[in-house]
């Protein structure tokens, strides 16, 4: 017998963690070129798969604020260079007014003639850099920043579950502060100056705190923190491994970045804080007695996503090794800048997710209350 | 179920205990009903149950609490999870997660069920509590009654026998209180789950309950039948004063006990009852046309409203019907996108605050908002200066409302009554002529209650004009003279008290219920038409 294949995937949300390996891929692909039309089609392919695949929770409407972001940086990466490039020799576009500046301050130009390669060159890097925030804000977009913490290894569900309550916290504080401003004015006060912000910040203040305690009050009595089955010794130890851990991961990592530093510290520092932190992850992860509601499942789908975000990468970093020149158009001469096919591989491939992924669930539309009319009637009647 | 041996609780800083070797045995299935004043101890009683007090709160606890054999001393609230559900009065403040399927899956995951239990359960209980159709919504953007069934779901998934609920109705209107206590009614009968529930507006619940506990405030508590312990008690909702008025026994403990009695009552009553004055011609606050809307949202939509001096009107009307924006934006204070408000040739929304301040007075629906200094006496100093008066004049009228409070205290220790006061006083002062209140009858007990309706009534026979937006019918009965209800932004009545609350059974106040079609809203209407009537 066989079974018939369904045509399209059922809707469902994708792991979170896929659309990261994805995203980061693609930031990766991003930082190693400076080519404007290679990235200008990696940001259509992003901006593709966006559209094409996020929900219609709040967080999957930033994209647009993302790209808005990439368009400040690029012109202050253009301004600043334009004030402060120090470049005499090509084509002169434009002076600016210079400066004089003090003597302490030699090797800053502040103005003088702006060149067309300077120009252009900022240009390729703030649009690099706006490229690789989209890449980022792409997988805020379609990967539920709650869902995406709930991955955490158990160990670390504790700090996942603070990151969580100050998302909720955040909304109630803003709103907490416009009430009390508004209460302000009640007594005949302005919003405004050092004593309003005393004025505001007591009452905001003892309402936050209260709700903090209201709510380690509605956690504790949830079960939140429910040890009794772990032995007291077992509890120590695992704190103590993943703090050696941490410290051993700060030596390494010294080790490796500072030069004149002894070349085994960084490599054992690291080896070791490494392996002492995923022992004690482990370790602790499975003291952890909790289950999750809906996980979210790890199918064919996210292999090919995550997947296609990991070859989108190494092909990149490989290509940027066979042929540098290819990725970074030439500045001096100017010149109009070509479409590598070979760099074109790795940015299309960033398209895999836009086929592959099922389409998101669409939520409910909240539906309005159903609530029996106010029976009220116009004219007295008395009731019987 | 649950046993209290000889238990006391002593806070630090307390010179008495606020439980006093306290004996009590609950047995399986019974919805027990927790009543007494304000600082009575409900709450530590409450809280004793899950451990909450005192391995959360502090204090010291002696004798012993054990829930189905489990002691608190050594099981702190996480280890007693699975067997006490607790809600408290502020659904929104518990919540841990954002959504209500995610909100009911909580404390299964943090009791390691396994996932197609998960499942199975948070299905159940969407539907046990009417919530199926919710199941994806954000918790914030549901309706008061909604986030309290949605509370009351997420601790019922890890099937506990026993569900304690802290005042689980005081922030509801009437439709969304019983929508709350259906579904807790439900409970007991289907499920068998023991309750323990505590509240101040007696009126909704008492009918329900199997025992009754009172704390009279000395740390003693007195537990038995409803009908008996309310004939001891202080405090009793209407229907049962009028019990004791009339010398009913055994006392009525719903409308349709009392209605049984009442035959005889009615008769003796005839139709003796004074009709209400006409209402003033004065105008004291003249609002036209006000419109407030917040983005696609019209929360106020083109009320014309007059208030005249010397009159209490009640506000009425289910939650998000616009009465706080009407109010806020009669104020001056609050936005008003259209319209006109008139006091004596002045806009309030126009001039400066402080002058806004002088015209109209708002008490805002958490009086706290208002108060930043360290006590009292800073406070009220505070309020002088802001008015331009002489010092002492704010105190003054705080002695008035409220006597004997103590100036060194903290704002925040005061009793819900005490701080209402204290905001009052800072809000009088500034003289205005009329004056608005948000919802001040929350949390308030009935001695308190009765306290602010005589206190409005002064304020009002000194010539100014009185709003108080409520839910509370019987707080309207018995001290307001006009009733304006407010439905989706719109006024839908106008009118004396007597002829609003009587033409609608969801306002009508239990008296009003058991003497119809009597028009008698009050048990104090009733005893001046019985001393009336008696002679004969």
């Amino acid at each position: 017998m066989t079974r018939r294949r369904p045509s399209a995937p059922l809707p469902r949300a994708l792991h979170p963690i896929a659309w990261w390996i994805w995203a980061l891929g693609l930031a990766t692909v991003a930082s190693r070129t400076t080519n404007p039309l290679l990235l200008a089609v990696l940001l259509a392919v992003v901006g593709y798969v966006v559209v094409a695949r996020r929900g219609d929770a709040p967080w999957a409407r930033s994209f647009s604020t993302y790209l808005l972001l990439g368009l400040v940086v690029i012109g202050i990466r253009v301004v600043f260079n334009a004030l402060l490039g120090a470049g005499d020799d090509g084509r002169v576009l434009f002076v600016l007014p210079q400066l004089d500046l003090p003597a302490w301050a030699a090797g800053i130009e502040l103005g003088g003639p702006v060149t067309a390669e300077d120009l252009l060159a900022a240009l390729y890097e703030g649009l690099r850099l706006a490229v690789l925030l989209c890449c980022v804000g792409a997988a805020n977009t379609l990967a539920n920043p709650r869902r995406a913490l709930r991955s955490l290894p158990p160990a670390l569900y504790e700090l996942g579950v603070a990151v969580v309550v100050a998302l909720t916290v955040a909304p109630q504080l803003v709103e907490s502060v416009q009430r009390v401003r508004r209460a302000r004015r009640l007594r005949g006060a302005p919003g405004k100056g050092l004593r309003a912000v005393k004025a505001i910040a007591v009452p905001v203040l003892e309402d936050a705190l209260a709700r903090s305690l209201q709510l380690a009050a509605s956690m504790d009595s949830r079960g939140y923190g429910r040890s009794a089955h772990v032995p007291l010794g077992l509890r120590r130890a695992t704190s103590t491994l993943v703090i050696c851990g941490l410290v051993g991961i700060c030596l390494g990592l010294y080790g490796l970045l500072d030069g004149t530093a002894p070349r085994l510290l960084g490599s054992v520092g690291m080896t070791l804080g490494l392996a002492l932190s995923v022992a004690g992850l482990y370790i602790g992860g499975r003291r952890v007695r909790r289950t999750s509601y809906r996980p979210d499942p790890w199918l064919r789908p996210e292999w090919l996503v995550a997947g296609s975000g990991v070859a989108s990468a190494a092909i990149m970093v490989w290509v940027g090794s066979y042929d540098p020149l290819l990725l970074h158009p030439s500045l001096a001469p100017l010149s109009w800048p070509d479409l590598p096919l070979l760099g074109l591989v790795p940015v299309l491939l960033g398209l895999v997710p836009a086929l592959v992924a099922p389409r998101p669930r669409r939520t409910v539309p909240r539906p309005r209350p159903v609530r029996p009319a106010p029976m009220v009637a116009d004219r007295p009647e008395v009731l019987v | 179920m649950i046993r209290f041996d000889q238990v006391s609780v002593t806070y630090p800083g307390a010179s008495a205990p606020t439980l006093r070797e306290v004996d009590l045995h609950l047995p399986e299935g019974e919805l027990c009903l927790v009543i007494g004043l304000t600082g009575a101890g409900k709450s530590t009683l409450l809280g004793a149950v899950n451990g909450l007090v005192p391995h959360f709160t502090g204090g010291l606890l002696s004798g012993r609490v054990t829930v189905d054999g489990r002691d608190t001393r050594t099981h702190p609230p996480r280890e007693l999870a699975d067997l006490v559900g607790v809600v408290g009065q502020d659904p929104l403040a518990g919540f841990v997660t954002d959504t209500v399927e995610e909100e009911l899956a909580y404390g299964m995951e943090q009791l390691a069920l396994p996932a197609a239990v998960m499942r199975k359960r948070v299905e159940e209980t969407l539907d046990l509590l009417g919530l199926a159709e919710l199941r994806h919504c954000a918790l914030r953007e549901l309706s008061g009654g909604q986030q309290q069934r949605t509370a009351i779901g997420a601790v019922l998934t890890c099937h506990p026998r026993v569900l304690v609920l802290d005042e689980p109705t005081s922030a509801l209107d009437p439709t969304a209180a019983e929508e709350v206590l259906a579904a807790v009614t439900r409970l007991v009968h289907d499920l068998g789950v023991t309750v323990l529930l505590a509240e101040h507006r007696l009126e909704r619940v008492l009918q329900y309950a199997d025992r009754l506990l009172w704390l009279p405030g000395d740390g003693t508590l007195v537990s038995g039948p409803p009908a008996t312990v309310i004939a001891s008690a202080s405090l009793a909702p209407p229907v049962v004063e009028l019990g004791r008025l009339a010398g009913w026994d055994p006392l009525p403990l719903s409308v349709r006990d009392a209605r049984r009695h009442a035959v005889e009552l009615r008769q003796r009553l005839g139709d003796g009852v004074a009709e209400a004055p006409c209402a003033p011609d004065e105008v004291a606050l003249r609002a036209r046309s006000i419109v407030v809307r917040f983005g696609d949202v019209i929360a106020v939509r083109d009320v014309d409203l007059d208030l005249h001096p010397r009159e209490v009107c009640a506000l009425m009307g289910r939650n998000g019907s616009g009465k706080s924006s009407l109010l806020w934006a009669v104020q001056g204070s609050g936005r008003r996108n259209s319209g006109t408000v008139d006091v004596g040739g002045r806009d309030p929304g126009v001039v400066s605050a402080t002058a806004a301040r002088a015209l109209v007075g708002l008490v805002p629906q958490t009086p706290a908002d208002l108060l930043y200094l360290e006590t009292v006496a800073d406070e009220l100093a505070q309020a002088d200066r802001e008015s331009i008066c002489p010092p002492g004049s704010a105190g003054t009228l705080l002695d008035r409302l409220v006597p004997h409070v103590d100036r060194g205290l903290h704002p925040r220790d005061l009793s819900e009554g005490q701080r209402l006061a204290l905001v009052l006083a800072v809000q009088l002062v500034a003289g205005p002529a009329v004056l608005l209140l948000d919802e001040p009858t929350r949390g308030l007990d009935y001695g308190a209650k009765a306290r602010l309706a005589v206190v409005l009534r002064e304020l009002a026979q000194e010539g100014r004009a009185v709003v108080v937006s409520t839910h509370d019918v019987e707080f309207v009965a018995v001290a307001c003279d006009r009733v304006v209800v407010l439905a989706d932004g719109e006024v839908v009545a106008d009118g004396p008290t007597r002829e609003v609350v009587l033409a609608s059974p969801i306002f009508a106040p239990q008296v009003a219920k058991v003497l119809a079609p009597l028009s008698v809203l009050t048990v104090a209407e009733v005893a001046t038409a019985l001393s009336v009537a008696a002679p004969i």
